[in-house]
């Protein structure tokens, strides 16, 4: 599975995703749930060929094929993950800050969570504003993984859309003409 | 001796680019459709079936822009007026989707017809102050038999219990599908407040429809691409293309330039860009823009061409959409069915308590639009709006803005001002070096009066459908920037309904084309998309501009459609 955090990373990075979208006994941690995994393939997408970007299934669908990504699809993903580098050919528009560095700097600025509360990580994220940058894209990163599809990592066993009752991918059954009108049986 | 490649080149392969690439190939032109973006859709060898990207994932369609533009690559700017400076964002804005297919490939393909009304705007209704309000240059009879024939080549399924739609000449191909059972409460709700709801024609089979198969209700249907071939905008068009043997389609060519005579006065073809970023040229006698009201006038601009109205990329409009949200007590399934399955007209028309709305704020009318009755969007969206703690998971149990939630989005009428427009940004650029396009654009009075009036009236009928609360909101906001700097529905129109930057008329001096889509300046150079809009109505848009393409290309070929009368 391609990857970039090293364990280390990882687990630092689930006590934090763990604290942006927390357990409250039904619902999972997105950590927890794989949201770690879903960032540090995303993060590692290109170390895959093709890169792990657009699955061409779902998880239901059992199909595991990658599509590939275009030339300006390239360039814009490398971009958004890796930054522009100093890279003439990414730097169109100015320096670009990517993923991979928001969340290596971050998560070195942030220090050990381990002994900290949920509650006192948020904090901490919203006193210093030199991580706003990381607590969004985490955060982002944190709702992706728990309530999208669990092709990406995250999700795990669908924990996210049976704690909220989410059906995910019904195709190619679907939803019949009645079920879609009299979801909860005959009105009475 | 000139030679040429194909007898048309059509910059662009959304609907009004398929509707254009498929009349001209079934009576025997050679077409080369260039699309700008990727290739999802369909294979480009026989028999062109379906490529199977396509899937019921919300990261991919929308977290990870499958359908484009990327907003890094491909960035627009927009700014409410020149006050805010160059601009006030960079990234997506107004990003219609930039892949084989277009704009047809995510949207839930709700797709009325205009009323007469709509194309004598000026003459119904009179002039506004600092708004430009023309009519057509055609009216609804001229249209009608190419609604007719563009509905029946997409397959729209509808009925004819509209009291304020138009005649028609033809029923709608196939019957609607199944209620969704939130607009069952709603339109049942808006009866009881004198309104008039009925099934909204949609380009979704509710039954096997030209070889694909009848929807199955997966709830994935806008802002994805469908993964059974249900909707048939445009796949339906550039498949009948493909199997004349006739039409070359070419994903990731970017047109860049469209070369003309010395003299700038006829096409001859265009230039683009492939994958790698090698130029390509192609001669045709017919140049077809079909990108977007977007992507259109900034081609346009980028050539500096066919603007002697100085009117290229002006009178840009969206629909002011005001969206009124009730949470209920209940869940509204709102994940199973095809988005929205429910309309209402009424507010097209003036009322008594219209008029008088419109007299005690000073203006001599205001003007609705369609309402949809629809679903709210899917989890993954509505996890990011409740912010990150201990409540998330609650709140998403909860799901006010989810599974209770049900929307009224109003495409309200927006009255074209010169000042609204797209334009180059003088500084941010696309992947290719090029200026990327920039919106300017603030809503007029009259959308505001519009939005206050009609609000209230439609948080009243959620509230008679059991909400528990509601609040209405528009797209763009209003109001001090800062509030709305965290707004899920973003600070620039979220409407992906653009028109008008390339407006059709009767004068070259007041307008870009003539009635037919022919540009005044440049002899060979058509367009087919919404650009052409004199004014951008209270309807989606689509329907209109692929009828519009198609007897524009019906008129090229010399076959314009015989004109019909209404059915018994």
């Amino acid at each position: 599975m391609p990857g970039w955090l090293t364990p280390e990373e990882l687990e630092q990075l689930t006590r934090l995703l763990d604290a942006l979208v927390p357990d409250d006994g039904v619902n999972p941690a997105a950590g927890a749930a794989g949201a770690a995994d879903y960032v540090n393939r995303l993060l590692g997408a290109f170390t895959a060929d093709p890169p792990r970007i657009w699955p061409r299934g779902t998880a239901r669908s059992g199909d595991t094929d990658w599509l590939e990504l275009g030339t300006a699809e390239t360039l814009a993903w490398r971009i958004r993950i890796e930054g522009s580098r100093s890279m003439p050919e990414r730097e169109f528009n100015g320096a670009v800050r990517g993923w991979q560095e928001i969340y290596r700097d971050g998560l070195t600025e942030i220090g050990d969570l381990s002994e900290r509360t949920g509650a006192q990580v948020r904090a901490m994220l919203q006193a210093d504003d030199r991580l706003t940058e990381l607590a969004e894209l985490a955060f982002a990163h944190a709702c992706e993984s728990l309530y999208g599809d669990p092709i990406y990592g995250g999700n795990r066993h669908e924990a996210g859309w049976t704690a909220i009752g989410f059906d995910g991918d019904v195709v190619p059954t679907g939803w019949s003409d009645d079920e879609v009108t009299n979801p909860a049986g005959p009105p009475s | 001796m000139t030679t040429q490649d194909c007898d048309a080149v059509i910059v662009g392969s959304g609907p009004g680019g398929s509707s254009v690439a498929d009349v001209l190939t079934s009576h025997g032109w050679s077409v080369i459709v260039l699309e700008k973006g990727r290739n999802h859709l369909l294979s480009l060898e026989p028999p062109y079936a379906g490529l199977g990207h396509f899937s019921n994932d919300e990261i991919k369609s929308i977290d990870r822009h499958l359908l484009g533009p990327d907003p890094i690559t491909e960035p627009r700017t927009y700014r409410r007026t020149p006050a805010d400076g160059d601009r006030i964002l960079t990234g997506h804005v107004n990003s219609l989707p930039s892949t084989v297919g277009g704009g047809g490939v995510h949207a839930d393909s709700k797709l009325p017809r205009l009323r007469n009304e709509d194309f004598n705007l000026r003459s119904s209704l009179g002039p506004q102050d600092d708004a430009d309000i023309v009519d057509w240059p055609i009216d609804y009879a001229d249209l009608e038999p190419y609604y007719a024939e563009s509905e029946r080549l997409l397959g729209v399924a509808g009925e004819v219990t509209n009291p304020f739609a138009e005649w028609r000449s033809t029923p709608f191909p196939m019957p609607p599908g199944p209620d969704m059972f939130g607009a069952v409460l709603s339109s049942a709700a808006a009866e009881r407040r004198g309104l008039h709801p009925y099934r909204a024609p949609t380009g979704v089979n509710s039954m096997t429809y030209d070889g694909r198969p009848a929807c199955v209700n997966c709830g994935f249907c806008g802002f994805h691409g469908c993964p059974i071939e249900a909707k048939g905008d445009p796949v339906a068009l550039l498949r009948r293309s493909l199997l004349t043997g006739r039409c070359e389609i070419r994903p990731e060519s970017y047109v860049t330039v469209i070369t003309t005579t010395p003299d700038r006065r006829r096409a001859t073809g265009v230039r683009y860009l492939d994958a790698s970023g090698v130029t390509h040229e192609i001669r045709a006698p017919v140049v077809v823009l079909a990108g977007g009201a977007f992507e259109t006038p900034r081609l346009l601009l980028l050539n500096d061409l066919a603007n002697s109205s100085g009117l290229v990329g002006a009178n840009l409009t969206f629909h002011f959409q005001t969206l009124t949200v009730g949470s209920f007590p209940f869940p509204l399934f709102g994940e199973r069915g095809r988005a929205v399955t429910h309309a209402h007209d009424d507010f097209i028309v003036m009322d008594d308590e219209a008029r008088r709305a419109a007299r005690s704020a000073g203006l001599p009318w205001i003007r609705g639009g369609l309402t949809e009755h629809g679903a709210a969007a899917g989890p993954v969206m509505e996890s990011k709006t409740y912010g990150p703690g201990d409540h998330h998971g609650r709140s998403m149990r909860d799901s006010a803005l989810r599974r209770r939630m049900w929307v009224f989005t109003l495409q309200a009428e927006d009255l074209a001002q010169p000042a609204n427009r797209i334009d180059l940004d003088p500084a941010i650029k696309d992947w290719a070096g090029l200026p990327a396009g920039r919106v300017t654009y603030s809503p007029h009075r009259h959308e505001l009066v519009t939005s206050d009036h009609y609000g209230p009236i439609l948080e009243g009928v959620l509230t008679d459908a059991g909400a528990e609360w509601v609040f209405s909101t528009t797209s763009p906001p209003t109001g001090p920037l800062d509030v709305h700097a965290r707004n899920p529905m973003g600070i620039a129109p979220a409407s992906y309904h653009i028109m008008g930057t390339a407006r059709m008329g009767q004068d070259p001096a007041t307008s870009v084309t003539d009635p037919a889509g022919r540009f005044w300046d440049v002899e060979g150079l058509v367009c087919a998309d919404s650009s052409v809009f004199a004014t951008a109505a209270g309807y989606n848009p689509t329907l209109t501009l692929v009828a519009l393409a198609h007897r524009m290309a019906s008129q090229l070929v010399g076959e314009p459609l015989p004109a019909t009368v209404p059915r018994p």
